[in-house]
């Protein structure tokens, strides 16, 4: 492992904010964390880079501990939130400060690096551009080139895209993925856009209250959420609580089909807005539609059943009926998971 | 931590040798009768109800000065952090000089526009002289530039973009000013008014020269009671009470900075200056040029005029002549001094004030080191007469004898130029965001070469305006160089004090003419201070 945290406490006045979180990156990976703010991600980060003290447990990177190892002597890169570009300094400036702090390069070889990070960042001849005059994405560019340019070990990333609008977003997350595929980049990155954290990582690493509540592929993240919290944080609404029994479970929404071999008991159970089937109003669990979204590709319909939770479903533009229709609704096995 | 106590480290060690162990001989030399603390004394002092008096007006008239001064100072802090217009490089140039001239010049200078036989009592027989306002102008008159410069500085680099936001959320204009501009600026403001209430509650020369028998303040009571009165006692005890109040404010001082203290979103300040619009502005310009005119300009008008008042240029020919008996040297040579040795304070001031500033910079300063920013200001609320005093008595002896050295002068004048370097220092340092020293810090720069390559590029202006403040105390340093200036090295404020000592027309002419080089060798260098920093803006 390139990176591994240990138990890795942080403490804010009694508060844990991150509480003996154990971590691990392996070289070339790109690692996602994923959590709404306040779950300790950005700290994770801090803790990483020596800017925040640890109140127990250690991080080491390349398998040497890194307490008492200053931020400047780790060789980490971090990107800041909002870039942190050096107001003073023109874009030319800001990449060659990393360069300039390790003092191995010449100021020819310097400049021969920042043209070329600079083109690899997209933003050719860029160098004697004010970092004022640049616009968010292209101090999003500047930071990220800044950020490479002393070849860091490992990068880390503060919500790299945050404040980018939603085109450029998804634009430049592909950009990046390519980018640090081709350099074979360690990557570590914050993100509270699960979008976001789905198209850049490997894997990703969902946080909750300074605690990891569930590591893995974006797919099986996807597919199979550890927990209430985590299937809701990844927009899922339709969580309840239902009592299994072999292949179904008992819910406020009825009888509906579960997995085979799924765990027995009183469980938290997910439906997918794609397991909810839309048939006539005769037969089924008898529901009102009381509000319905475009989403592009297909229309998500909310659906009330008497003394039962909202109930959300997916339906193809053609197919989705109007606010106030009355429908029944059916359950797809297979787009059920019970959680842990 | 450690790095932090390392670099304030050569700061304390300044302060306990030049300031609390000179402070302590005097004291002790005050209060101690043969080898026995009298601490009754100081009930004693306090009892007589003259010095009850003094304590009174040196407390009232000082708020009175400090509230008058930000009411005309404030409106032209304003024009010139906002406003551009031609000759504005000039008038900054020009506010600052009165501060920098001896206290003992300004109130010649008050006296011969207010007093009798001034212009004022030519032209419409209106004398002031006998009136405390006299005191309160002549104050306004030395502080108006704190105020300007330490307020204004910071107004021009505040993002009027962050006004325009609360405009757009439904603040009126006045209530966009008030609620986003005016918090930003109540540091600055506070550490200004801080200032102005600090040097006229220990105002000396003016007092002295304007207050006549009528009015004293306590700095003018200590140095009576220790060069008239020869009662160094009073003299210990007085400036104990002066220590308390000066601590006390201090203390207050602190608590208010602290709770307003903000990260701020600082600008290019030459983004944020524009041309007047419209009547209400073009007024505005012209009521702070009118009142800089009648206010700060035409003292010194007065000033130059009196010292032409002979025929041929005969009061500056005079100055290079050794023989009018009050030096040993002719007084032209002053000039040469006062500039070596302010050359040499503010180097130490700097050095001193820019290691303090950068160890006090850190939010999380613990309650140690928020203690060491209030002892910094200690040297500007005890009398200057304290300071060059408690040199004379307590740098004389071995281990430390330094009464024959040259650098006695300078170390006095630095002692008294630090407060300000860290004053105008610290809220820009404390302004830039943390994260940025951090982004430099994860790009692998070492704790100096983050203070170097972030800190420094950020406050080049703040340290040009610091150096230019110590530079110019130091030339003006009245109250402290006047006990430990030989009599062969005179500083130009001692030569110019002397000279007016002496009766005469004759003395009296060469003190002005004496008083005129000072101001323009002040003006000059301003100027220069101002070019420097105009070539600098473009890399803020």
């Amino acid at each position: 492992m390139l990176l591994s945290l240990e138990g890795a406490t942080v403490r804010f006045g009694g508060r844990a904010v991150l509480g003996a979180v154990d971590l691990g990156v392996a070289e070339h990976e790109i690692v996602c964390v994923l959590g709404p703010s306040g779950s300790g991600k950005s700290t994770l980060l801090r803790a990483v880079a020596g800017l925040q003290h640890l109140d127990a447990g250690r991080v080491l990177l390349d398998g040497r501990d890194q307490g008492g190892v200053p931020a400047h002597r780790r060789g980490v890169g971090l990107m800041f939130q909002d870039h942190q570009l050096f107001p003073q300094r023109d874009v030319g400036g800001n990449v060659a400060f990393g360069l300039r702090m390790r003092g191995a390069a010449s100021r020819g070889e310097q400049d021969g690096q920042v043209r070329e990070l600079l083109d690899l960042v997209g933003l050719p001849g860029a160098g004697r551009r004010a970092v004022a005059s640049l616009s968010g994405g292209e101090q999003q560019r500047v930071a990220l080139a800044r950020a490479l340019a002393p070849r860091p070990r490992l990068l880390m990333l503060d919500e790299p895209l945050g404040q980018l609008d939603r085109s450029l977003r998804e634009r430049l997350v592909v950009e990046l993925r390519e980018l640090f595929g081709r350099l074979g980049t360690t990557v570590l990155a914050v993100t509270h856009d699960q979008g976001e954290a789905f198209a850049l990582a490997d894997r990703v690493v969902v946080m909750r209250d300074g605690r990891i509540a569930q590591s893995g592929t974006p797919l099986e993240v996807w597919q199979r959420p550890a927990d209430e919290f985590v299937a809701r944080f990844l927009g899922f609404d339709n969580v309840v609580e239902g009592t299994v029994v072999g292949e179904a479970a008992d819910t406020p929404w009825g009888k509906v089909p579960v997995p085979a071999g799924a765990v027995q008991g009183v469980r938290m159970l997910l439906v997918r807005p794609a397991g909810v089937r839309l048939v006539s109003a005769d037969s089924g669990l008898r529901c009102v539609v009381v509000a319905r979204t475009f989403k592009g590709t297909h229309v998500a319909v909310q659906l009330e059943a008497e003394g039962a939770p909202r109930l959300e479903a997916a339906c193809a533009l053609r197919e989705a009926p109007g606010v106030g229709d009355v429908v029944g609704v059916e359950f797809d096995g297979a787009e059920i998971v019970v959680l842990g | 931590m450690a790095a932090r106590l390392g670099l304030m480290a050569v700061p304390v060690a300044f302060f306990a040798l030049f300031f609390a162990y000179p402070v302590a001989a005097i004291v002790a030399r005050g209060l101690k009768v043969d080898g026995v603390w009298q601490f009754g004394r100081i009930a004693d002092v306090l009892g007589q109800s003259d010095i009850r008096h003094v304590l009174w007006f040196t407390s009232w008239q000082a708020l009175a000065s400090t509230g008058l001064t930000l009411l005309v100072a404030l409106p032209a802090a304003y024009v010139f952090a906002r406003f551009d217009f031609p000759g504005k490089q000039f008038l900054r140039a020009v506010v600052t000089v009165p501060f920098v001239l001896p206290t003992v010049v300004v109130g010649t200078a008050f006296l011969a526009l207010v007093g009798r036989g001034g212009l004022l009592d030519e032209l419409w027989g209106v004398r002031l002289d006998t009136t405390v306002w006299a005191i309160l102008l002549a104050h306004v008159f030395f502080n108006y530039a704190v105020v300007v410069r330490t307020v204004g500085g910071l107004w021009a680099q505040l993002d009027p973009r962050q006004e325009e936001a609360a405009r757009m959320l439904g603040s009126s204009r006045w209530a966009a000013w008030r609620k986003v501009t005016l918090p930003a600026l109540a540091p600055a403001v506070a550490a200004a008014a801080l200032m102005v209430f600090l040097f006229t509650f220990t105002s000396f020369g003016v007092v002295q020269i304007l207050g006549g028998p009528t009015f004293s303040t306590l700095e003018v009571e200590i140095y009576r009671q220790t060069s008239e009165i020869f009662d160094l006692a009073t003299a210990a005890v007085l400036t104990v009470i002066q220590f308390v109040a000066v601590g006390a404010i201090l203390a207050v001082h602190a608590w208010t900075v602290r709770r307003r203290e903000t990260a701020l979103r600082l600008v290019d300040a030459s983004v944020t200056a524009r041309r007047p619009r419209g009547a209400g502005q073009w007024g505005l310009l012209a009521g702070v040029v009118g009142c800089i005119v009648v206010l700060l300009a035409l003292p010194l008008a007065v000033l130059v005029q009196r010292s032409l008042d002979a025929p041929d240029f005969g009061y500056y020919r005079a100055l290079t002549d050794a023989d009018g008996g009050v030096f040993l040297v002719a007084p032209i040579e002053a000039i040469g001094n006062s500039l070596e040795y302010a050359v040499v304070a503010t180097v130490i001031a700097v050095l001193i004030g820019g290691l303090a500033a950068a160890a006090l910079t850190r939010r999380d300063a613990g309650r140690f080191v928020r203690g060491f920013d209030a002892l910094l200001m200690l040297p500007l609320g005890v009398s200057a007469v304290t300071v060059g005093f408690g040199f004379l008595i307590a740098l004389d002896e071995p281990p430390l004898d330094l009464r024959a050295t040259w650098i006695l002068v300078p170390l006095a004048q630095a002692l008294v130029g630090v407060p300000f370097v860290v004053r105008t220092m610290l809220p820009v340092l404390r302004a830039v965001d943390e994260r940025l020293r951090e982004a430099a810090a994860v790009l692998g720069a070492s704790p100096w070469r983050v203070w170097r390559e972030v800190d420094l590029p950020m406050v080049r202006r703040a340290l040009l305006i610091a150096a230019g403040f110590a530079f110019a105390v130091s030339l003006g340093e009245f109250g402290a160089t006047v006990f430990i200036a030989r009599p062969d090295n005179p500083t130009l404020p001692v030569a110019v004090a002397r000279l007016l000592g002496r009766a005469g027309e004759l003395n009296y002419g060469q003190a002005m003419a004496l008083s005129t080089v000072l101001m323009v060798v002040c003006a000059v260098a301003l100027l220069v201070l101002e070019r420097l920093r105009t070539d600098r803006t473009g890399e803020f």
